[in-house]
């Protein structure tokens, strides 16, 4: 199946966050024979989820994508029309200037076809430590008005965080799209020409890895080797880390489990992986995620699921209030088993 | 019994400490440590059982190192090469036998 059009195009019914939070509570998890992940949590003697402090801001520029990928938790695609406004924007930069937060992290969809993307970067570089853009690299090559990204990039110090999910085009373009290897080779060498993932520049390139289906990452180390040397060996291409992020089951990569009948297989895989040692890491300890409008969530997965901060956390970005944000319990739910299976799984790949 | 070979029953494996504690637990201690690093990476690991579940025919352990061979980056190519390998060793285990055969031919005619 390669999906052509976002769920909410094709008007499935799991492009409502609703029906996706219904199919993640019933099944395996109402007859009682997997634990809820906050039965889970219980477990471990941790009744809820607190933060540990604000050192990264994440930010859904919007769901506009020049790709269709069958796993895409965003469920963005070219049809989406959600677009962060630059009036948005500059309500977090105000946010920036008042509060320090370490790191901004920018995502879409394709966050480099939000038409104030540049603004935006430029204006909160001076504000953090670091800028992270995740950027799908096709969208580098997709048009000459992005093919100057790379130097872009470069002159604002942003950290460079790419999905390539496998180092082969079969495994990368059944997930992502016909064609989409090349052109991802093809980004990567242009931003490898300006300098980044090369040692002694000072910019970085980082890759992450998704499973290419129903099944989780190996460690991360092993993979990255593997990486480091078939990337280098066959297409002379150099990067930093490999990141290893386990597919949550939200959106299309939820929509894939359940056509293909393996969703409570991979419930229970996300159950059985569960590692109490990863729960201290989750990114939403020392994250927030701001979606296009503003609104204010824990993760970007909570983002698409429609589960705002809770309590009396701003549940708007013009709201901010860092002590409140910090005071909050994580809203959490079934999906939360994807960052604790196995080794972890973060935007910053594994955790322990 | 429905089915000799049921796929939810590989979940139930760590169930034979229930009638042996000991030699399971000892069992399961040993096998979690073949697999670790060591001389042979986990991912090298990971395409040897492959070819040995096949050699052996266990449809668990098929299912299982399926899996982990994906996890670990092999391809179809490379996962049905080790099962080829698997099955060249398996055939020429029995043709190896032909040379006995042979053998006792010679011994035996005139």
């Amino acid at each position: 199946m390669q999906a052509t059009k976002s769920l909410k195009a094709r008007k499935n019914n799991l492009s409502d966050p609703k029906e996706q939070i219904k199919l993640l509570s019933d099944g395996p998890f109402a007859d009682g024979e997997l634990p809820t992940f906050s039965q889970k949590l219980s477990e471990i003697g941790q009744s809820v989820l607190r933060p540990t402090g604000l050192d990264i801001l994440q930010i859904n520029v919007g769901y506009i994508c020049n790709q269709t990928c069958k796993h895409c938790h965003v469920d963005a695609g070219p049809d989406r029309k959600e677009i962060m406004t630059r009036d948005t924007m500059g309500h977090i930069i105000k946010v920036l200037e008042s509060n320090k937060i370490k790191t901004l992290d920018l995502t879409g969809g394709a966050p480099e076809m939000n038409p104030d993307f540049r603004w935006f970067v430029e204006q909160a570089s001076p504000l953090v430590d670091e800028i992270i853009v995740r950027s799908n690299l096709t969208i580098i090559t997709a048009n000459k008005k992005y093919f100057d990204l790379p130097e872009f990039f470069a002159q604002n110090k942003v950290r460079v965080v790419s999905s390539l999910p496998f180092y082969n085009a079969d495994k990368t373009d059944r997930q992502r799209g016909e064609g989409v290897f090349q052109k991802s080779i093809d980004g990567l060498h242009m931003l490898n020409k300006v300098g980044y993932g090369v040692p002694g520049t000072g910019l970085f390139l980082d890759l992450v890895y998704n499973p290419t289906g129903a099944f989780l990452p190996a460690a991360q180390e092993s993979l990255q080797a593997e990486f480091k040397k078939a990337l280098k060996e066959e297409f002379d291409i150099d990067f930093n880390h490999l990141f290893c992020i386990t597919n949550l089951p939200i959106s299309r990569f939820l929509e894939y489990l359940v056509a293909s009948e393996n969703y409570e297989e991979y419930m229970d895989k996300l159950v059985e992986a569960f590692n109490p040692a990863a729960v201290d890491g989750v990114m939403c300890k020392n994250t927030v995620s701001v979606s296009w409008t503003g609104d204010l969530f824990d993760c970007d997965f909570n983002q698409m699921l429609a589960l705002p901060l809770a309590g009396k956390a701003p549940k708007n970005i013009k709201d901010f209030d860092l002590n409140k944000v910090n005071d909050r319990n994580i809203v959490i739910n079934q999906h939360c088993y994807g960052c604790t299976a196995g080794a972890g799984s973060s935007c910053q790949g594994s955790l322990v | 019994m429905a089915s000799y070979y049921e796929s939810k029953d590989l979940k139930l494996f760590g169930k034979i400490k229930d009638y042996d504690k000991e030699l399971g637990t000892k069992f399961f201690d040993w096998y979690g440590e073949v697999f670790k690093e060591g001389a042979l990476t986990a991912r090298e690991k990971a395409i040897i059982a492959l070819a040995v579940s096949h050699a052996v025919q266990c449809p668990y352990c098929i299912d299982a190192y399926t899996e982990d061979s994906l996890k670990h980056g092999f391809n179809k190519e490379q996962m049905m090469e080790a099962v080829h390998v698997a099955g060249a060793i398996r055939g020429g285990a029995s043709l190896v036998h032909g040379v006995q055969m042979m053998n006792k031919v010679n011994k035996l005619e005139m």
